[in-house]
């Protein structure tokens, strides 16, 4: 008889989700100017989770003014007065993480595991470290007493809701801004509980405001000309039409876009390891993740062992409903993505590249992909190039550490990268080569908000995170 | 690493008591065995304690649940290892791992019990005819240091009064100086003295060896020597058993069989005292090594307080109601 894990689902209980929502304007929710409303489902099931207003222009018109009259009085106070908000926050975060991790699992799709493991304690560690920033912005090493921007106008992906959410107002709040903030349309719930959490930690009024919305709200926020910062995550494409509407104005812009990262694995790899590292690389969220190690690139005298590893590892992936404590894979976010995700993989194969998934039932409804490698792919796949954004791992390899160097910095982007070795002299020679914002050794996919976040070339520019992510939205 | 795997049908994988033919030319000197467990893959400590740990998050619930406690129960070698020990507490030993619930029948047999050398005979007696079998800790346990001729005195001891398994210790001293040819020819040794009755199970001492290279060189050695089942720990010192080095030790026996198509058993021991951390431990194996691994013929815990922590959860099961420690046995 084997060992089958009967279900661990977690309760949906201990969160409420309101049939409706509005936007959060100025401390108070509020419906869209137009009355204009959608829909967020769950994407494990489709079912309609709630209802939520869509902001239009006239809404984001509303926020940033809200946000500017907050502005005075908020930048005004001394830091240690607002470090008192932010650490409120980030205690309110804890006490309601079990909640919050199920809202999160239930509107993005991914695991519970991971969100009750990593999202929800890397938002209030985010909170926590920026809290303390607040009263000592004078030793960041901005100036004796640097000032804080103005309104910060930010847009989120959907991949973490709440963490990037989290990158995004704990530092402007730290230094004293005020934030119109804008969630994906398919994941706002998230955002919608955090105004509550502002509510609840007694955050004045206009400080955060939130409008769920689509694209539209999006640029009707950067291009909005009382905004003074833009700080945008999602993709390439967008982030360059936002700096094409940035340019020319005064407004200070961060941009942390996409990725295609290189996992680079030699052949003295502690093995085991490593092959755990490849899975966190490109199936943690189901590879959604814009530093996924979504290239794998291996020393070819261990090319076959490893894959067979791999694959081995790969089989044991549990795969089904995310709110179940034992799944490591949920669902894709959206219909559009698992499309977008379909298509390449399609691409891939038409292009000669060989395909292979694990034996692994996939739920009759909702977004699902199953967990997929592809070997024989070469830099010239269409694979290896463009960001797939979903749990599909291209695998090439190297001959020498000049090629792997070479390979890995062969892509348009420069967000992430990964060297396995057990020579710590390689580590340090091949790390300093990459032309990657972050470089992971014998490690993946950690983070820590201490530590800096962002890319070389078309993965964007500014750092999130640590004394670095201040200087985003100080007037330096 | 080994790679390509021959089929494990290959015929006579190991000559008995030999390394496997697979890997004959690895031992031929103590030079290309140094070489060969100086070439297995590093450990990355971090990765590895990452990966037990997560792991130790699967939540086992209701009906796997209790097939893990009945497993793990199956999986006992409930071990009295006391100077202290005596012939009562032997057989009161004994009576236990025949019955390890005198409430309900249907639970099922430890797999062993586990004695000094001088206490076999009596252990032996104690759970004839029950299918539970007695293995005997042997070779100047828990030290090690005694010449070989006394360790192997004490092997063919255990083994005359009919022990079915013997828990060697290796020689650290001799490991950490890197004379592993040492360590190898003296498990070979005890293997041989075990003859074909007994299996033999390899203690490392991990705490001892400290380093997870060093355990998965120590693994490969044992291995290599002819163990049946390669073993944490004594119980004897300050680290026995954790989920890391059980799961790295785990890798080790799921690369071995499938580099040579032999199958080597598991066996964490000492400071595994929940239900809790027993099912965590079968998560493991069942996550690593694979279902071909969870039999007591493949994996065992060495263990005395964990039997009646399972039975409580067994009880708690099967009534909805925990019964408390008045309800099981005390031995």
């Amino acid at each position: 008889m084997a060992f089958e894990y009967a279900p661990a689902p977690e309760s949906r209980a201990v969160v409420d989700i309101a049939p409706s929502y509005g936007l959060f304007i100025d401390g108070e929710f509020t419906e869209a100017a137009d009355g204009k409303v959608f829909k967020t489902v769950s994407p494990s099931t489709e079912e309609v989770l709630s209802e939520v207003a869509r902001a239009g222009e006239a809404d984001v018109d509303r926020a940033v003014s809200a946000a500017r009259k907050a502005f005075g009085k908020w930048s005004a106070l001394p830091g240690s007065e607002r470090a008192k908000y932010l650490f409120r926050m980030a205690r309110i975060i804890q006490e309601r993480s079990r909640e919050l991790a199920v809202l999160e699992t239930l509107d993005n799709g991914k695991p519970i595991k991971e969100t009750r493991d990593a999202d929800l304690p890397l938002v209030a560690a985010h909170f926590f470290y920026y809290a303390g920033w607040a009263d000592k912005l004078g030793h960041a090493g901005f100036g004796s007493d640097p000032r804080p921007l103005g309104v910060a106008g930010q847009v989120i992906p959907w991949n973490f809701p709440l963490l990037m959410l989290a990158w995004k107002i704990a530092p402007a709040l730290a230094t004293g801004n005020t934030v119109v903030l804008k969630p994906a349309e398919t994941t706002p719930l998230s955002a919608l509980f955090f105004a509550d959490v502002c509510r609840q930690a007694g955050l004045p009024k206009g400080v955060v405001n939130i409008l769920p919305g689509y694209g539209d709200a999006g640029a009707a926020l950067v291009a909005h000309p009382d905004v003074n910062k833009v700080a945008f995550t999602g993709s390439t494409a967008v982030g360059k039409e936002i700096a094409r509407t940035v340019a020319g104005t005064r407004k200070k812009l961060t941009l942390e876009l996409g990725g295609k990262g290189a996992n680079i694995v030699f052949d003295d790899a502690p093995v085991d390891q490593a092959v755990e590292g490849i899975v966190t690389g490109i199936f943690f969220n189901q590879g959604q993740v814009c530093c996924a190690g979504s290239r794998l690139l291996v020393q070819e005298s261990i090319q076959d062992e490893l894959l067979e590893s791999l694959k081995r590892r790969l089989s044991t992936l549990r795969l089904g409903d995310p709110l179940d404590k034992n799944t490591d894979i949920g669902a894709i976010n959206s219909a559009e993505q698992l499309a977008r995700i379909t298509a390449l993989a399609e691409q891939g194969e038409a292009e000669g590249a060989e395909r292979w998934s694990p034996t692994c039932e996939l739920p009759s409804s909702g977004y699902w992909f199953a967990p997929t490698l592809f070997t024989n792919v070469t830099q010239a796949h269409t694979i290896a190039r463009d960001e797939i954004f979903g749990p599909v791992l291209s695998v090439l390899t190297f001959r020498t550490p000049e090629e792997a160097v070479a390979k890995a910095n062969n892509t348009q982007y420069g967000l992430s990268a990964g060297i396995w070795t057990e020579k710590g002299s390689r580590i340090l020679a091949v790390a300093n080569k990459l032309r990657a914002g972050v470089v992971w050794s014998n490690t993946f996919n950690k983070f820590d908000p201490t530590s800096p976040f962002g890319g070389y070339k078309e993965s964007g520019f500014g750092r999130e995170g640590g004394r670095h992510g201040l200087e985003a939205y100080l007037d330096v | 690493m080994p790679t390509s795997a021959p089929s494990p049908e290959a015929s006579a994988p190991r000559q008995q008591g030999g390394t496997p033919t697979a890997l004959a030319d690895v031992t031929a000197s103590d030079s290309t065995l140094r070489r060969f467990l100086h070439g297995l893959p590093g450990v990355d400590t971090v990765g590895l304690e990452a990966r037990a740990a997560s792991l130790g998050t699967r939540s086992i619930k209701t009906t796997a649940k209790a097939y893990a406690i009945d497993l793990a129960i199956s999986m006992v070698d409930l071990t009295t290892l006391e100077g202290a020990d005596t012939p009562g507490k032997v057989r009161a030993l004994g009576a236990k791992a025949v019955h390890p619930d005198p409430t309900d029948r249907t639970t099922p047999t430890t797999a062993a019990v586990c004695v000094y050398p001088d206490m076999v005979a009596v252990a032996k007696e104690a759970v004839a005819g029950s299918g539970v079998k007695v293995a005997s800790v042997a070779t100047a346990f828990p030290a090690g240091r005694a010449a070989l001729d006394v360790k192997l005195a004490d092997v063919r001891e255990a083994v005359a009064a009919g022990a079915d398994e013997i828990d060697m210790v290796i020689d650290r001293g001799a490991f950490l100086a890197g004379r592993y040819m040492k360590v190898y020819d003296e498990i070979v040794a005890v293997k041989e003295a075990c003859g074909t009755s007994a299996r033999l199970k390899v203690i490392f001492e991990t705490g001892e060896l400290s380093t997870y290279d060093n355990i998965r060189r120590a693994s490969w050695l044992g291995m290599l020597a002819g163990a049946d089942f390669i073993k944490t720990s004594t119980g004897k010192v300050a680290v026995n058993a954790t989920p890391a080095n059980t799961l790295l030790m785990l890798e080790a026996v799921r690369d071995f069989r499938a580099q040579t198509g032999v199958q080597v058993g598991v066996k964490p021991a000492g400071g595994i005292r929940t239900s809790k951390d027993a099912v965590k431990f079968l998560v493991l194996v069942n996550e690593t090594a694979g279902e071909d691994w969870l039999d007591n013929h493949w994996f065992r815990f060495g263990a005395s307080s964990l039997l009646n922590d399972l039975l409580m959860q067994r009880q708690k099961l099967a009534t909805g109601r925990y019964s408390g420690p008045d309800y099981v046995t005390v031995d």
